[in-house]
């Protein structure tokens, strides 16, 4: 620890932060930055992509130092990472859309490698038909394997979060991959101004990765993924089920340092609430809709309507105890999916569904659960969607009879 | 519960694999025509099908239909009243790919039930091999070459039949020989078939194994671990390097032996085994380049030795050996231990090369050894020959 950590925060951020206006893809290109990584894997797809020419900026300009790999296809790029993960190295990837989708053999073996690949989703539409806007089907295709999953809102929340991200996959405790999912253009592309740590701070907060026994060196030789049968897979997926027990706690661990060391404040990890405290009804959603959701909850505000909104940070783990008992208080629940499970129960979007399956066997009372399907293929979540789904879920809290899931600006 | 039997055939992944499954069809569809219900399977969990690993297919067959999903309640049969050795170098032991270590060919078998295997050698030679067990059973050998196919191509050489004549006549409970008979009159449509079923019958007999008689060799156990005690990331502990050894005659160090892994051998895999005239030898480090699974050894006087529990015999050294008979695949039934011929060597020169130049004698030409299809009529023109030894028996 050096010696400025005894500073207070208010007079660290003034010596430390620089501000500047830059993408949510900047931002976690920062991050990259700041947390040293070694090795970074890059293929080409929109919109994740710029990330990958911000960092192939810092490496050209000298500011960075690592291994930076042109891959010749999503699957290497993420082979690539899993390697030198096991290595040692810290690593960042991303993709986004069918890209990632293309990467899926390795997203499927690298929970149970207890790889801490850190990678950005810059969440776009699945093609057909080829798309650029965000849907966020193509990250969610992970949510069942063992991989942390969040979704983050803005420029500074993505930097922030991506130097979470590297704390928490690499605690000994989860040496598990995590993903930052990123909406694909509204945040991506979208400049604000992020305060960005000094390196100092960053040491502070991320320890160095130590893979212990599990390195692959020749000093520790081990042999890894070797074939196995029944007699095994059984007990290697409880060890990763032991990963998803203690998450929650390790993931608010880090978060309280973050805030001891960055003097940012985030407040409960696993979701965000806004306005909430007196409503009747709220609204859950994830990503950038938050922005359209605040605005469209101070307008309906100013008209009595009593509506709060709730935004998803963590997808995986799902905390699902904290949401019921967050939800349970309210007359009833919109759920907003920029995302399709088709053939669901209800027919509903992927986040509905766990939210419903989460009250179910956490909540106290069961207030009626509508799911929204809204802004597909990158179409705005716009305020007067906003206003619509909030006049549905009024009527729902009523008890007027409506369909579980509805789609909200859609033609027709 | 009406009566229920099962049937295990112990069979070589890849070569012999729709003889396997022609043998557990039959049984199922020759029973079917006495009135009982069966079902024919392969555990793949056993046969990830690589050439010669051995894996197993079973065959139950019920008196009625909740009997039957009492067999089928389990997956693979724990017990079963006939087992059937496809190749008989398989003899030594069953290891598959997975963790199970290797396993004796009787291990399933009931007391008191039959073991069937195809060979052309005796009783009491295979005794040698097959590991001794506390409970009496029968062994029958049903005379015969091997039967080997390619991956494409299957060899109708009459082996699925003439077993299914062995069973009938070894577990007559099971299914008789009139209903074999029938089946291939009905399926098969071809007389000349029912003729060899029917000697089959007739020619094979099952004589008694006396308990803890045959093979004293004690396998390996392997632990299951529980999960908190794994290893995290699908890891395993890596051998240790290895290092020189012993040379038996002058007894100083040299040479290089990699660490193998304890309890997984792989011979089992082998029908064939590398002999190395180390006297010939040039060094050329070839062998021990090219070995798909490193089991060469380097010995102290700097020739290479092969490490026979290691070995899975796939005859790669041979075919990249430049020195002329220097390397000769022979066949796995001249022998009965897992020793290393390089010791021999050390000890007894004179004996070693004299007892070589009779074992590769025995070693059929590369051309000729391979279980692949080459040219249409081919399988064809082997039967006669396979029929002639069945005959003679």
């Amino acid at each position: 620890m050096t010696t400025t950590t005894l500073l207070p925060v208010e007079e660290k951020k003034k010596i430390r932060e620089q501000e500047a206006l830059i993408t949510g893809a900047e931002a976690i290109a920062h991050a990259c930055k700041l947390a040293n990584v070694d090795v970074i894997t890059a293929y080409p797809i929109r919109p994740y992509d710029t990330v990958m020419q911000y960092i192939s900026q810092l490496v050209a300009d000298g500011e960075m130092d690592c291994e930076f790999i042109v891959a010749e296809g999503e699957h290497s790029q993420f082979e690539i990472v899993k390697h030198a993960s096991v290595c040692g190295a810290r690593t960042f990837c991303g993709s986004s859309g069918v890209g990632w989708m293309y990467a899926m053999e390795c997203l499927t073996v690298s929970p149970a490698l207890r790889v801490p690949l850190v990678c950005m989703v810059g969440n776009r539409a699945l093609d057909d038909p080829g798309a650029f806007g965000v849907e966020h089907n193509d990250a969610l295709a992970v949510r069942d394997l063992g991989w942390l999953l969040n979704w983050v809102d803005s420029g500074q929340e993505a930097l922030d979060t991506a130097l979470i991200s590297y704390r928490v996959a690499e605690d000994r405790r989860m040496f598990v991959p995590t993903a930052i999912s990123c909406d694909g253009a509204f945040l991506t592309h979208s400049q604000s101004l992020v305060k960005i740590p000094s390196a100092e701070q960053v040491k502070e907060f991320l320890p160095r990765y130590n893979r212990g026994d599990l390195l692959l060196h020749p000093d520790n030789v081990i042999s890894i993924a070797p074939q196995a049968n029944e007699d095994w897979v059984m007990e290697i997926r409880r060890q990763n089920y032991a990963v998803t027990e203690r998450a929650q706690d390790v993931i608010r661990e880090v978060y309280t340092d973050f805030e001891r060391i960055f003097g940012r404040k985030y407040g409960n990890p696993f979701f965000e609430e806004y306005m909430t405290e007196d409503a009747d009804v709220v609204l859950l959603g994830m990503g950038t809709m938050s922005t359209s959701a605040r605005v469209a909850v101070r307008k309906l505000r100013e008209q009595g309507k009593k509506v709060g909104f709730v935004r998803l940070r963590w997808f995986r783990p799902f905390a699902g105890k904290e949401i019921a008992k967050c939800l349970e208080r309210f007359k009833a629940i919109g759920v907003i999916d920029r995302d399709f499970s088709f053939g669901s129960p209800d027919l509903s979007g992927v986040v509905a569904t766990e939210v419903r399956s989460a009250m179910y066997s956490n909540a106290n009372s069961r207030p009626p659960v509508l799911g929204f399907i809204c802004g597909l293929g990158g179409r705005e979540v716009t305020v007067p969607d906003l206003e619509e789904m909030t006049e549905k879920v009024f009527q729902a809290a009523k008890g007027t009879s409506q369909p579980l899931t509805q789609w909200i600006g859609l033609r027709g | 519960m009406g009566q229920l039997l099962a049937v295990e055939i112990i069979y070589r992944g890849v070569f012999q694999k729709t003889l396997a499954k022609n043998i557990t069809r039959g049984i199922v569809l020759a029973a079917h025509n006495e009135g009982k219900l069966g079902v024919s399977f392969g555990r793949y969990g056993d046969a990830p099908e690589r050439n010669g690993i051995p894996a197993k297919g079973f065959a139950i067959v019920a008196s009625d239909e909740q009997t039957l999903e009492a067999g089928m309640a389990q997956y693979e049969p724990k017990a079963v009243d006939v087992s059937v050795v496809l190749d008989d170098t398989l003899s030594k032991g069953a290891e598959s790919w997975a963790w199970y270590g290797l396993r004796p060919v009787n291990g399933s078998l009931k007391p008191g039930r039959t073991l069937i295997v195809v060979s052309q050698q005796e009783v009491s030679d295979l005794l040698k091999l097959i590991h001794r067990r506390p409970e009496p059973y029968k062994l029958g050998i049903l005379k015969g070459i091997t039967s080997f196919s390619g991956m494409w191509v299957y060899k109708d050489d009459h082996t699925d039949v003439r077993v299914l004549g062995a069973i009938a006549k070894a577990l007559p409970e099971l299914v008789s020989l009139k209903s074999i008979e029938q089946y291939i009159s009905d399926k098969l449509k071809d007389p000349l078939k029912v003729t060899s079923a029917h000697n089959a019958f007739d020619r094979f007999t099952a004589s008694e194994v006396k308990p803890n008689q045959g093979n004293p060799e004690e396998l390996p156990h392997h632990e299951l671990l529980h999960w908190q005690d794994m290893r995290l990331g699908v890891s395993i502990k890596g051998q240790p390097q290895g290092g020189p050894f012993k040379d038996p005659v002058t007894k100083e160090l040299g040479g290089f032996r990699p660490a193998r892994n304890e309890l997984f051998k792989k011979y089992s895999t082998r029908t064939a085994r590398p002999v190395i005239n180390f006297s010939t030898c040039t060094k050329c480090t070839l062998c021990w380049l090219n070995c798909p699974d490193g089991s060469f050894d380097v010995t102290p006087d700097g020739t290479y030795d092969i490490n026979l529990e290691s070995c899975s015999g796939c005859g790669i050294c041979e075919a990249v050996c430049p020195v002329k008979n220097c390397i000769n695949m022979v066949h796995e039934s001249q022998f009965d231990n897992n020793d290393s011929q390089w010791v021999s060597f050390r000890k007894d020169k004179t004996a070693y090369l004299k007892n070589l130049e009779k074992t590769i004698k025995t070693a059929e030409p590369i051309a000729e050894r391979s279980q692949g299809f080459r040219y249409r009529g081919q399988y064809k023109e082997q039967v006669p020959a396979a029929l002639e030894v069945a005959r003679k028996a």
